[in-house]
């Protein structure tokens, strides 16, 4: 059989490899050392040299065509392969992920870390205050004068020496203004304690306090602030209302309602703020002018907003610490 | 504060329903706190009278009774309420009447006999708790007539939260004024004249107290019949104030202090021994009270005593000797100011709380008291006859309260509230109120009435304007102020990136109460140093804590105990300690973790948690700081920890705090029974952290070479890496331990540590003759500073 004969013969061989390795065989069988095509090349030589040159050209087309078909099959056998390889290994993804962790923040972290936030951004700057406070600046200082009724609405632990546990963080409000000249936007948030729990009233919860002093501070950048604040913490638009109330370091001072629409088309008006303008004693307290100066200062109760924002049914849930509860927040 | 709405429309003209009122009080500060609606479904009670009354033939506890209404005839009514007698007036629920409770009275026979209606009890009609028996109608109830018609009703008991500022409202008198001020108008108190004096008893009024009393009137009243029946009205407008009934003289003297605000008291003239004299108490000087408990008083608390005796706590409790019981012919009524100063907390003191007290601690009208007694006498001689003997009044001018005129800018009002308030809108406001208002150039002078002890600076007057005006109709600002940049602190690592780095290595936030039991603490051995409450709601909760897992690890065994097998909680918080110059308070960070080392899963081997899963998590908090090599672990065991696995952790100097196993002891008087891996650690030694500060980095490749050698088993490994870094100097970029085992194989007391050495130097690439020699410096460090043998 003539060598160009027998190369387009095998053409049909490669086409027909079903394994790489047969692939390569006949690869070695036509290109090889010993090959049919090597053998014709070398045949060239033994040719007249007007019929070498043709046939030459001739051998190195088929040799061509050669190389292309066994590329060709090698790349379909490889792809064959892959796709075999693949089908093999696949693995369930349903399957659980690895470790699959579980931790997470406490609500009420959660929750005062949001409020924190958006006075941050506000411009309110943290301050601290010690949990063990004095009289003076938990009370004498916050013009609640000694033995005075207001008093009794702040059910208060007390130590031996005289000090106590701070009732409300209103304390820092003196702690961090004295010495400060206004502005001053101040937010502080922590615990307090008073002595009453039952099911509405737990020993220790959490406040934040908000401080705002300047020039021409006025009740209506009071409401302004805090139906700002509102929004930003719910995410939603309420309607409010502040009511009047009494604290001995505001004046006047208001209690603030949100209305709380139900499902069922009935609402109610919960209180969730009290607030008011600085009294003028207490920024006397802090060496505060305030005939120049004016503030306003709030306060509200991390459990509060934490139990609306989250649907918490049962203030005592926060602090007992029940796993079950605890990763529904994380 | 609970009134009947009726009592105030009865005062004021009020032009809005009671919904509307209520909210327009609550806008006013004022909070409706509650509202209980009376008699409001009363069609068809008519008032009836027991005209026969027999036994039932077929039941020994029921009567047959013949109830006249009126027009018709008498109606047989089957009853069996203990107090049903002939000529005894009651309410009669007829036929077709529906009750508060939705019964429909219909013609029933009750054990054979016809009954055409019910007679009923208050509690039956809504009107009250009592269900005792029938609601028992005076003898000039009017036959026939609608109970609604006749018992003013329907009604409405609303109660009010007052804050402690406003005792001038806890009285109908008091919510009159602030009522009519809010409807635009103002309140007239009715005249009240005096009494006709008709007897001549008299007993003297010696004030020694200073300015604790500045004013006391003592009236006596002979010849009262004290078991006179209270009239029904009265007894009504006590009920729906929130009071009791209970006799003729305590109820007038009750309703005086609803009405007007002035607490009242009444002694038995008979068992008093001369002139009455108001002083401070004396020391060890005791009295039996009211309330038949015995109080131990003093200088502190000012007393009411005749010639010879205490007589009562002035402005909190009557004593038992004089008081008036049902006998009482004669009594000396008291109607007194005292000074909020010399009342408040006194009766908290000896765990008391009275409506007087509450009044005067609070503040009294000092101009209310003789217009109180008048009240009272009028009323007493009405209702238990008598005859009225003259008013003894004596008064220390000087030490009354005076009020001062407080000025109002018309600039500060507006500057305070954002808001222009037209000043005839103020003047009626405060004039309303009872303020003598005047007015100035720049605003006014206003001078508050006698019974307002609220107002004393220019604020005060700001808000009440604003108060009635409504706090609705301030305007609301948008925030605004000058944008500031403070300092952002970059040196400090905040707390809630520790939270965060526990939350994400599975552990979750608890919050315990800041107060333990001092025995738990200890438990823990824990207790030095604590502070103890002087008030603990319980032992309990006694001490505040001076670590964060005594608190913690209960939280652990109480979700043990429900059925949590793998607890791993955190909490950050204060820990509190006696200091030489008061509290000390540090800020902590705690952990513990039991049970598995993973939740348990198909990819992993279960494994219990353990030294190391624990170690590792708070290393990942001091990586947070970027220095995670200042931190190191040192043996050493504080007694609630497990001595073998037990660390200080420190950084340099300074204690950071420890991490280990509790010990097993500990865990058994916990009832634990099983390990508890937990650490605390001080946030202010882990917070610094260095800013990074960029290095070169070196553009010639690392050479790893791997060591492997065997040590005594009591050699640490902290200073094997040391004695490695110290011999190989900054060549040695890290080292990782990839091994350790020690086993049965190797002997007792030795183990093997394989780690790998990675080498690399900042300015040219290593050759192997280089690493050979570092690696040369490693094994003569470890051979001389380790006790060390290289392995094969």
């Amino acid at each position: 059989m003539d060598a160009i004969e027998h190369i387009n013969h095998s053409l049909e061989d490669i086409a027909g490899a079903d394994t790489l390795e047969a692939l390569d065989a006949l690869r070695v069988a036509l290109l090889g050392k010993s090959g049919a095509v090597t053998a014709a090349l070398k045949a060239l030589g033994a040719l007249p040299a007007e019929e070498r040159k043709a046939r030459g050209a001739e051998v190195n087309r088929a040799k061509d065509r050669l190389a292309e078909a066994i590329a060709a099959r090698k790349a379909a056998l490889e792809q064959l392969a892959l796709e075999r390889r693949l089908a093999s290994e696949r693995v369930d993804v349903t399957l659980p992920g690895r470790r699959g962790e579980r931790g997470g923040l406490h609500p009420i972290t959660r929750t005062l870390d949001r409020i924190v936030e958006i006075f941050a951004r506000l411009g309110y700057e943290l301050a601290d205050g010690p949990e063990i406070e004095t009289d003076w600046y938990n009370f004498e200082a916050l013009n609640f004068p000694p033995d005075h009724p207001a008093r009794t609405m702040h059910d208060t632990f007390w130590f031996p020496d005289g000090r106590l546990l701070r009732t409300h963080t209103s304390p820092v409000q003196i702690r961090a203004a004295t010495g400060r000249t206004p502005p001053i936007r101040l937010i502080s948030v922590g615990k307090v304690y008073r002595s009453d729990s039952d099911q509405t009233h737990s020993p220790m919860f959490h406040q934040i306090e908000g401080l705002l002093v300047g020039e021409d501070v006025s009740f209506a950048d009071l409401k302004g602030t805090l139906a700002e604040f509102v929004r930003a913490f719910f995410e939603r638009d309420f309607e409010m209302r502040f009511r009047p109330s009494y604290f001995p370091f505001v004046e006047p001072g208001a209690e603030v309602d949100i209305r709380w629409d139900r499902e069922d088309g009935t609402h109610s008006w919960l209180e969730v703020l009290g607030c008011g303008m600085v009294h003028p004693n207490v920024l006397r307290n802090c060496g505060i002018d305030p005939e120049r100066y004016t503030g306003f200062a709030f306060g509200l109760g991390g459990e509060r907003f934490a139990m609306l924002r989250y649907g918490v049914n049962d203030l005592r849930q926060f602090f007992e610490n029940d796993l079950r509860f605890l990763r529904q927040f994380a | 504060m609970k009134f009947s709405e009726n009592w105030l429309r009865e005062l004021v003209d009020i032009p809005v329903g009671r919904d509307e009122l209520m909210h327009r009080l609550t806008m006013a500060g004022l909070e409706v706190e509650g509202v209980e609606a009376l008699g409001a479904a009363l069609d068809g009670v008519v008032v009836g009278e027991i005209v026969g009354c027999e036994p039932h033939p077929n039941a020994d506890k029921l009567r047959v009774c013949q109830v006249a209404i009126g027009a018709g005839e008498a109606l047989t009514i089957v009853c069996g309420a203990p107090n049903a007698r002939l000529g005894l007036k009651a309410p009669l629920a007829t036929i077709g009447t529906t009750m508060p409770n939705g019964l429909q009275i219909k013609k029933a026979a009750l054990r054979g006999v016809e009954s055409n209606g019910m007679l009923c009890s208050a509690r039956e009609l809504g009107i009250d708790a009592d269900a005792s028996g029938l609601m028992e109608l005076p003898p000039d109830a009017p036959v026939g007539q609608a109970l609604a018609t006749y018992l003013g009703l329907p009604d409405a008991s609303i109660e009010i939260k007052l804050t402690p500022n406003r005792p001038d409202c806890l009285s109908v008198h008091g919510l009159a004024r602030d009522t009519a001020a809010l409807f635009g108008g103002a309140f007239e108190a009715p005249a009240q004249p005096a009494v006709d004096v008709t007897g001549s008893a008299a007993r003297d009024v010696r004030l020694d107290a200073g300015a604790d009393c500045p004013r006391y009137l003592g009236r006596v009243i002979e010849g009262i019949d004290a078991s006179a029946p209270t009239p029904l009205w009265l007894a009504e407008r006590l009920r729906r104030s929130g009071l009791r009934p209970i006799s003729a003289v305590v109820d007038v003297t009750n309703y005086v202090m609803l009405e007007l605000g002035q607490p009242l008291h009444a002694f038995d003239h008979d068992t008093l021994d001369g002139g009455m004299v108001v002083r401070r108490g004396r020391d060890g000087e005791t009295l039996k009270l009211l309330d038949g408990s015995e109080a131990t008083l003093g200088p502190d608390f000012l007393m009411i005593a005749d010639a010879a005796r205490p007589l009562a706590i002035a402005g909190v409790m009557g004593g038992f000797d004089s008081r008036v019981t049902d006998t009482t012919r004669n009594v000396f009524l008291e109607s007194a100011h005292f000074a909020p100063a010399a009342i408040t907390g006194r009766a908290r003191k000896l765990g008391l709380h009275t409506d007087a007290s509450h009044r005067f601690e609070r503040g009294v009208d000092p101009d209310l008291p003789r217009r109180a007694l008048e009240r009272a006498s009028a009323l007493l001689v009405e209702i238990a006859g008598g005859q009225a003997g003259p008013v003894t009044e004596a008064v220390r001018a000087d030490d009354l309260p005076v009020r001062a005129p407080i000025v109002l800018r018309r600039a500060r009002l507006a500057r305070l509230l954002a808001l222009d308030v037209a000043d005839a809108e103020v003047e009626r406001i405060l004039a309303g109120l009872g303020l003598v208002v005047e007015r100035t150039a720049d605003g006014w002078r206003a001078t508050p009435p006698s019974w307002r002890f609220d107002l004393a600076i220019e604020e005060d007057l700001i808000e009440e304007v604003v108060r009635v005006y409504g706090y609705e109709r301030v305007p609301t600002r948008a925030p605004r102020g000058d944008l500031r940049a403070p300092a952002l602190p970059e040196a400090l690592l905040e707390t809630g990136r520790l939270r965060t780095q526990l939350a994400a290595r599975d552990y979750t936030e608890a919050l315990c109460y800041a107060f333990v039991g001092a025995e738990l603490l200890a438990k823990w051995s824990q207790a030095d140093g604590a502070i103890a409450l002087a008030n603990p709601l319980s032992a309990e909760l006694g001490v505040m804590r001076t670590a964060l897992l005594p608190g913690l690890v209960d939280a652990l065994a109480t979700n043990r105990r429900r059925q949590q097998a793998r607890v791993r909680l955190f909490e950050v918080g204060n820990v509190f300690r006696a200091g030489p110059d008061g509290p000390v308070e540090t800020l902590r960070i705690a952990g513990v973790a039991c049970g598995a080392a993973v939740a348990e899963q198909w990819g992993e081997a279960a494994r219990a948690v353990d030294f190391f899963d624990v170690k590792g998590d708070i290393e990942s908090l001091f990586a947070l700081t970027n220095a995670g090599h200042e931190f190191a672990c040192v043996p050493a065991a504080p007694a609630w920890l497990h001595p073998g696995h037990a660390a200080q952790v420190r950084r340099g100097d300074r204690v950071v705090g420890h991490v280990g196993a509790l010990h097993p002891d500990l865990l058994a008087a916990l009832g634990l029974d099983e390990d508890v891996f937990a650490f605390e650690l001080e946030v202010a030694a882990i917070a610094p952290r260095p800013l990074p500060k960029a290095a070169p980095l070196s553009r010639f490749p690392s050479v790893r070479r791997d060591l492997s050698f065997e040590l005594p088993e009591d050699v640490p490994y902290a200073q094997v890496e040391a004695a490695v870094r110290a011999a190989v100097g900054e060549t040695l970029t890290d080292v990782v331990l990839f091994d350790r085992y020690a086993g049965a194989n190797l002997g007792a007391g030795v183990k093997s540590l394989a780690m790998g050495l990675i080498l690399q130097d900042r300015y040219r690439t290593l050759t192997d003759q280089d690493a050979d020699r570092c690696m040369a410096l490693a094994v003569a460090a470890l051979e001389s500073g380790c006790k060390a043998k290289l392995r094969g």
